[in-house]
């Protein structure tokens, strides 16, 4: 009876929206649609929003592994607390997140205001949107990478030591290539959640097409001139290469468990 | 051969530490990115609530939009949560419980909304049940508004938070497996009693968590809500698209009051989440334990 | 290299984890510590190793102070349990690794690191694996990868924590043998912990036997079975039986009957005396021995294992008899009389 239920339930709320869309970009016929996929503006559009995502995941790859590593290796007061900040974004609702980032950084912000005279413009350009997208993305390579972190066996890095290797060639050697696949991971997760995001950018961006125009918004620009050919286009363009990029890091992981044997 | 006469030993650093330096940078460094990332922007948001005064503050939520938007929030909120918690269950106890084909399929499926753009999300229901699709024409023709409506924001959250309660309890109910219902099956429990005093106290914590979760998001949803909301003001305005709407109006004071709520809502959650994440460890711990 | 501790204490958050151990290691010799958990024996191990700093005490590698040393700069080779192989890193890469980590002057040439690892792959029989990745390898392959790693460095000292313990039985047999095979080829000065008595007395030149933090007997393994110069001692290496005795004008008595011991040189008053299952004769009659019921009997192997329970609350006695002395078993009691026991005195 569950089943029945829970495959009713899907089937009406996720597999009929989403064939929906699949249909509607079929409707256009290729032409149409190859047309609308490759418009600059859609194609400025794209490369803004992958872009972005892909600095800030890179950002947050760097700095979520040493967020990791603080939070599991170390002790030090108010630990527990900034652990628990650190899945701040994601409960804080993406609009209260982007007011907050477009008050810091517009020009006469908080941090905005003494980046200015140093001619740095932080808000309205792209650097904003990475800036947004790092906020975003923050818990997702801490989080897959502190378990993994928390299982390093200390027998190995003893053994590192006794081979003669120092600190950081352990680190560097024989650590960090274990923490790979969690990094990818998060990764993979961070730059997903970055392409779609869009509350937490579009008031900060300030939404010049060619220049800070993200796909997200472009879908809602062209819903909102009733153009759904075009909304649709876009939107099934970036679903194929979202999903073409975590096919890929999935098959990465994948030769990788092979090789390694799980849990490598 | 000399012998050291003192029997005190140097004290050497463990091998697998870094140097006290070392650490405290990696610790120091830690927390400037943070404060600059996190922590700023928390802070903006309650400084520039009350940058005009506790009164401004205070008047901007009595504001009647704003009133409405939280009360729709609320509304939304109120119906997708309980409603995405019992079918999250029931998704949860079909794939744990039960052997079948497709389950990681269905699993896939669950996952979905989360790899999905929350844009992407609302345009899908625009485009099933708009004005210009068989089913939209359908709707109009009955008189049933769910587009640019309250229903229409319900489904959108509802397909955005789906898999949070459903994540949380899928490994949980793996983990514990079958035995317990099982065992109470063959004393004679009915289904229903099966459920309710076998299965639900041995996942109560998860429960509670994925629900704190799924709420969270259903009443923090921008972009999903956006799309399909129509932004019919004091009539289909949540509390994020309120926020949007006072902020592009200028009204920083209003927009940021609103913005206290949810980031104060925000700090209950992660209080909650971090005290059931305590909670929880001890349950899994005790559930592994038999 | 010769290593010699002195006067080591270790304490861990105020727990003694060893108190006062001194130990002279001869260079090229294998030794074992041997003992129960919590003996100490992986504490010793590890400071040693410089895997932890002692409380006290010293630690010498040749004439030089070890302790200053941290555990890089003491070019020890370390072989761990559960392996703890490199698992991202093909078995040449493993056992390169040693070599591959040291700085400039000391690097030698690729060239040579490959030929090196490929060499010591071939001493522990493992040609023709070495791009194999460790999850690709049986238990008893990667020990030995792990051993041919730590000895890729050309360590003063090779350091073993119960390097068979994780293994099957019939591969810790195979792997002690050729353990030791490898030992007399390459002389490495080798020091092992183990708490299988039968594996240090078959491998080790001497064994260290401990306890509760402390060194209870430092010999070979003949002297430390024969010999042994404690109860501990005594029970630990080999199966024992106890009895609690009473000296008497220089004979030993048993209850209210005199065993038909005679020692010398011992006061009178209580004491325990300890002898082996098989170090026993069986009597006719009882003039100065010991009886008991024979409850059960059971063959194992060559010989067979009886137990006789001897009254009056003791625990069963556990004997071995060859098997003509199995033989001439016809009645259900038993008389006996050990022919080499040990006595200890009451409360040592």
């Amino acid at each position: 009876m569950a089943l029945g239920l829970t495959l009713t339930w899907l089937t009406l709320l996720i597999l009929i929206p989403l064939s929906g869309l699949a249909w509607r970009s079929s409707e256009l016929g290729l032409a149409k649609f190859l047309a609308i996929a490759f418009d600059p503006r859609t194609l400025s559009a794209l490369r803004i929003s992958f872009g972005a995502a892909f600095a800030a995941a890179c950002i947050n790859a760097a700095f979520g592994v040493v967020l990791a590593w603080v939070l599991v290796r170390y002790r030090f007061p108010g630990k527990r607390v900034i652990d628990a900040m650190v899945d701040l974004p994601f409960a804080l609702p993406t609009a209260v997140a982007g007011i907050a980032l477009a008050t810091l950084y517009a020009p006469n912000g908080w941090i905005g205001q003494f980046l200015t005279p140093l001619g740095i413009k932080i808000a309205f350009t792209p650097l904003g949107i990475v800036i947004a997208l790092v906020f975003v993305g923050l818990p997702f390579v801490v989080r897959t990478v502190q378990p993994v972190m928390e299982e390093i066996d200390k027998e190995v890095e003893e053994a590192a030591a006794t081979l003669g290797a120092t600190r950081l060639q352990t680190i560097f050697r024989v650590l960090l290539p274990g923490l790979a696949p969690p990094v990818l991971t998060g990764f993979a997760l961070a730059f997903a959640r970055g392409v779609g995001e869009y509350g937490s950018v579009i008031f900060i961006a300030g939404n010049l097409p060619f220049r800070s125009e993200i796909a997200p918004l472009l879908i809602v620009i062209k819903l909102e001139e009733y153009n759904y050919a075009a909304a649709t286009a876009i939107a099934a363009v970036m679903l194929v290469i979202s999903f073409v990029m975590l096919l890929i890091i999935n098959l990465i992981q994948s030769w990788r468990r092979r090789r390694y044997g799980y849990g490598a | 051969m000399a012998l050291d006469t003192s029997l005190q030993p140097t004290k050497v650093r463990s091998a697998v530490t870094e140097h006290r330096f070392a650490r405290w940078t990696l610790i120091l460094a830690s927390l400037i990115f943070l404060t600059l990332i996190l922590l700023l922007p928390l802070a903006a948001v309650f400084v520039e609530a009350f940058r005009k005064g506790a009164g401004a503050f205070l008047e901007a939520l009595q504001d009647e939009e704003t009133f409405s938007a939280i009360r729709l929030t609320l509304i939304v909120a109120g119906v997708s949560v309980p409603l995405n918690l019992i079918f999250g269950l029931a998704a949860a106890w079909a794939i744990a419980k039960f052997e079948f084909k497709g389950k990681a399929f269905l699993t896939t499926l669950i996952d979905l909304p989360f790899s999905v753009s929350p844009v992407i999300s609302g345009l899908v229901f625009v485009l099933l049940l708009g004005a210009n699709t068989h089913l939209g024409h359908w709707l109009s023709a009955h008189d049933i508004k769910i587009l640019f409506a309250v229903p229409g924001l319900i489904l959108a959250t509802m397909f955005v938070t789906f898999p949070f309660v459903a994540r949380e309890l899928i490994p949980l109910m793996q983990e514990q497996g079958t035995g317990d219902e099982e065992a109470a099956l063959s004393l004679g429990a009915s289904g229903w009693q099966t459920f309710w005093h076998v299965t639900l106290p041995n996942i109560k914590w998860g429960l509670l968590y994925g629900v704190l979760l799924c709420n969270a998001r259903a009443m923090g949803e921008f972009g999903a809500v956006s799309v399909v909301s129509g932004h019919i003001r004091g009539q289909t305005n949540t509390m994020p698209l309120q926020v949007e709407i006072l902020y592009n109006e200028y009204n920083f004071t209003g927009a940021f009051a609103v913005a206290t709520l949810l980031a104060l809502l925000a700090l209950v959650t992660l209080i909650l989440k971090t005290l059931l994440e305590m909670r929880y460890s001890e349950e899994i711990a005790a559930s592994r334990r038999h | 290299m010769e290593v010699r501790v002195q006067n080591l204490r270790k304490e861990f958050d105020r727990f003694p984890a060893l108190h006062d151990v001194s130990l002279d290691i001869r260079s090229g010799e294998l030794i074992a510590l041997l003992g129960p958990s919590g003996s100490g024996k992986t504490t010793l191990l590890r400071l040693i190793a410089g895997l932890e700093s002692p409380t006290e005490g010293l630690i010498y590698f040749g004439d030089e102070d070890a302790s200053k040393k941290t555990v890089q700069q003491r070019n020890i080779g370390f072989v761990f349990q559960h392996y703890a192989l490199f698992r991202h890193m093909t078995v040449l890469d493993n056992v390169s690794f040693g070599l591959n980590v040291r700085d400039g002057a000391r690097r030698p040439p690729k060239a040579e690191i490959r030929r090196r690892a490929l060499e010591l792959l071939d001493l522990v029989q493992l040609s023709g694996l070495e791009k194999r990745y460790p999850a690709q390898l049986s238990g008893g392959q990667r020990q030995r990868v792990a051993l041919a790693r730590a000895m890729a460095v050309e360590p003063n000292v090779l350091l073993l924590d119960e390097p068979f313990g994780a293994l099957d039985a019939q591969v810790r047999k195979d792997l002690r043998k050729w353990l030791r095979e490898i030992h007399d080829r390459t002389g490495h000065t080798t020091v092992f912990v183990t708490h299988d008595q039968d594996e240090a007395m078959e491998l080790a030149d001497r064994v260290v036997v401990m306890s509760q933090g402390a060194i209870e007997q430092i010999g070979t393994p003949d002297e430390v079975y024969d010999n042994p110069n404690s109860p501990f001692v005594f029970g630990f290496v080999g199966q024992s039986n106890c009895l609690d005795v009473r000296v008497n004008g220089g004979e030993i008595w048993f209850e209210d009957r005199p065993l038909g011991l005679k020692v010398e040189n011992e006061a009178d008053g209580d004491a325990q005396l300890y002898f082996r299952p098989h170090d026993i004769e069986l009597r006719d009659g009882c003039g100065g021995c010991i009886a008991g019921l024979l409850t059960t009997s059971r063959r194992v192997a060559g010989t067979r294992h009886i137990e006789v329970d001897i009254g009056k609350g003791h625990p069963p006695i556990e004997l071995e008899l060859s098997p003509s002395q199995a033989g001439s078993l016809d009645r259900s009691r038993i008389a006996f009389r050990p022919k080499r026991w040990k006595l200890f005195r009451a409360g040592r």
